[in-house]
């Protein structure tokens, strides 16, 4: 419009009309506290559990606040503030679980660990005692074993995918391998290894190996998807700069791309690590479960944490004269706080790594 | 230098073939085969250690009479305990992954999506502890009301367990344990919104909850249905937890909160395989063939989804 100057009053009052009144930012805080206040007063005049008072306490603040906004802003208001409360809500309610577990874990885990715990194994030990010594060498070395078959495959993959496949038939059908790979069901791969083993040795054969086999048929997939995708982000300036000075493809490879994506790629083989040290249907199958120390992957039971944890929950033993649980359980959550550990520090890790490499490779985010 | 490359600008300057070049990009070759051949080396072995399973003699089926009676329960127990998952899981992963994309302040999503992840990383032989000495037990009042209230639903028709080892807890494990990977999958595809689209919406006068509606869920269709499905794929092959927490028999109920609960297929392999006899155990080999098969078709779909779901967002 060329004349403008009578508009601009006119504009103002539409929009005040159009404008409908909104809830100051503080209403969501007393929404909440009067929610808060309205359920502690019913749960402790009626007697109610802790729980239920606080599932009524979400519950009033999550309506609470679409119906006042509904009284003053309009249903498309109100649509929106549900909408937000629900939302929160559900974050809320998944965090449940995990603050539950972990603080279970500890709580019951922290007074089982110790020196013994630690440095026994489960030999002849019928009531209280033994220990998890057995099931962290199984652990180790299982985890090692299937560590070292699945880097260089895994690796190599990559390096295939990236440097040398492009747009090949072979890479397109690994890469859709691949992602088959990953939705294995774990115990699909114990019995996998079971049934090599078992064609090769006969059908009683268990040893810690075949473990390793099954393990690495998980952790293949996730180490060849992180360093493919580390190796892509390689700048292509750094390949072509050294093809420029005549250096062959493979020493390109080894001497630049590699070590560009290094950090990449070993935090990638760490959370592959930190995923499979978990698992336990597999070795269940495969390695079987023994009470003693054995360090030979290629003859005789294995047991790992995760096993041991099934085995002590599963034949908790006998409960002793004072009552309360049997030994089992507590082993069970002693080992389990120490599983959770290990887990944790292994992320833990990965991401200072990932964090530490990143600039040289990501500068762009 | 690959022998077949088609010629790319810097590296057509350079045919010398060194042999190292050769027997690298050989290693890199094997190497990927290597995960062609054990993929087929899966269903070769189990359907060799399998096939006696499926003609056992009568006696290893009990309470069954022959095998295809034997995995029925179990095929319905897996999908049964997969759908309780799913049907617990989705809403609330759709919640945080909207949570993280579009309701945290961006400070504290990372910290926030990291959290969730940590979810993933606990063993599932811990989550099967915990759901088995905790969770169980604290079900109960739930499985009570729900049978007083609502026992006319064929899934609450009880009689209610006193343990609280029922599908409904394991459903519920397996729900937490799914959770992290839908909501991992569908917050990447909620934040991939065209940021356009969304201050579009916005511009045009929607609320935070109507732009989510018409920009967000639209485009991110087919990227939460594939969310979905491998996180059925997850809670399908999952094993421990579901051991742990059932004590199985060999029924085909809707019931969620009795004492009677069919198994899965996999906790059926765990909890069996220790009486290996020769035959037992193919039998269970062939369960795990089955299973297989059901995953490797689940998974299968949600890879035509996403991939369908790219080539229309790139149209």
């Amino acid at each position: 419009m060329s004349t403008s100057t009578p508009l601009e009053p006119d504009t103002f009052a539409i929009t005040a009309d159009l404008a409908q009144p909104r809830l100051p930012a503080w209403a969501v805080l007393l929404d909440v506290v009067l929610a808060a206040g309205v359920a502690g007063l019913l749960t402790l005049l009626l007697g109610w559990s802790p729980y239920a008072g606080l599932v009524l306490a979400i519950v009033l603040a999550a309506l609470g606040m679409p119906l006042w906004s509904l009284l003053v802003e309009g249903r498309r208001a109100a649509a929106d503030r549900l909408a937000t409360s629900v939302v929160w809500a559900s974050f809320g309610v998944v965090l449940v679980p995990l603050v539950w577990l972990i603080w279970l874990v500890v709580k019951n885990g922290i007074g089982v660990i110790n020196s013994e715990f630690l440095s026994y194994d489960m030999r002849n030990v019928i009531g209280e005692g033994g220990g998890i010594y057995h099931a962290l060498w199984g652990t180790i070395l299982i985890t090692l074993a299937a560590a070292i078959i699945s880097i260089p495959i895994g690796l190599f993959t990559a390096i295939y995918l990236v440097e040398y496949g492009r747009g090949s038939r072979l890479a397109r059908v690994t890469t859709f391998l691949v992602d088959v790979m990953t939705g294995i069901p774990s115990i699909v791969a114990g019995l996998f290894a079971l049934s090599l083993f078992v064609l090769i040795f006969g059908p009683a054969i268990r040893i810690g190996f075949g473990g390793a086999v099954a393990l690495s048929l998980l952790m293949i997939p996730t180490v060849v998807r992180s360093s493919e995708e580390m190796l892509r982000l390689v700048p292509s300036d750094l390949r072509e700069a050294s093809y420029a000075l005549g250096i062959p493809k493979w020493r390109t490879i080894v001497k630049v791309v590699l070590p560009t994506a290094l950090g990449g790629i070993i935090t990638g083989i760490v959370l592959a690590v930190s995923r499979v040290i978990g698992e336990t249907a597999p070795l269940l199958v495969v390695a079987g479960a023994t009470d003693t120390v054995n360090f030979n992957l290629f003859n005789g039971r294995m047991t790992t944490l995760p096993v041991y944890i099934f085995q002590q929950y599963s034949q908790p033993g006998i409960v002793g004269p004072a009552g309360g649980d049997p030994p089992g359980y507590a082993r069970a959550w002693g080992a389990a706080l120490v599983l959770i550990a290990i887990v944790m520090v292994l992320n833990l890790v990965a991401r200072i790594i990932g964090t530490y490499f990143a600039p040289k490779t990501e500068r762009r985010r | 230098m690959s022998v077949t490359a088609p010629p790319q600008p810097p590296r057509a300057a350079k045919p010398v073939v060194r042999p190292g070049d050769r027997i690298f990009a050989g290693t890199a070759r094997v190497a990927a085969l290597t995960i062609m051949l054990a993929l087929a080396g899966v269903f070769v072995f189990l359907a060799l250690e399998g096939y006696p399973g499926l003609s056992a003699p009568e006696r290893i089926y009990a309470p069954a009479t022959d095998f295809w009676s034997y995995v029925g329960p179990l095929v319905f127990g897996t999908i049964l305990a997969a759908c309780v998952a799913l049907v617990i899981a989705v809403p609330f992963s759709i919640g945080v992954a909207l949570f993280i994309s579009h309701y945290a302040p961006p400070r504290v999503a990372v910290p926030i999506a990291y959290v969730i992840d940590l979810l993933a990383a606990v063993p599932s032989v811990v989550y099967g502890l915990w759901g088995g000495l905790a969770l169980a037990p604290a079900t109960r009042p739930l499985i009570d009301w729900l049978y007083d209230n609502l026992s006319f639903i064929p899934f609450f028709a009880g009689p209610p367990s006193v343990t609280g080892r029922t599908m409904l807890t394991a459903g519920i494990v397996l729900a937490i344990m799914v959770v992290p990977i839908t909501t991992a999958i569908s917050r990447e595809v909620f934040a991939q919104t065209p940021r356009l689209h969304e201050e579009a919406a916005m511009a045009l006068g929607a609320t935070r909850w109507e732009m989510i509606r018409l920009a967000v869920f639209p485009y991110a269709r087919s990227g939460v249905i594939s969310a979905v499905m491998l996180g059925l794929g997850r809670a399908l092959g999952e094993t421990m937890a579901v051991a742990m927490v059932l004590s199985a028999t060999p029924v085909v109920t809707l019931n969620l909160i009795s004492n009677s609960n069919p198994a899965t297929i996999a906790s059926n392999i765990a909890s069996n395989y220790k009486e290996a006899t020769p035959d037992k155990q193919a039998v269970l080999i062939a369960t795990g063939l089955v299973l297989f098969a059901v995953t490797f078709v689940v998974n299968f779909a949600a890879r035509w989804v996403i991939s369908r779901g790219e080539r229309n967002l790139t149209r």
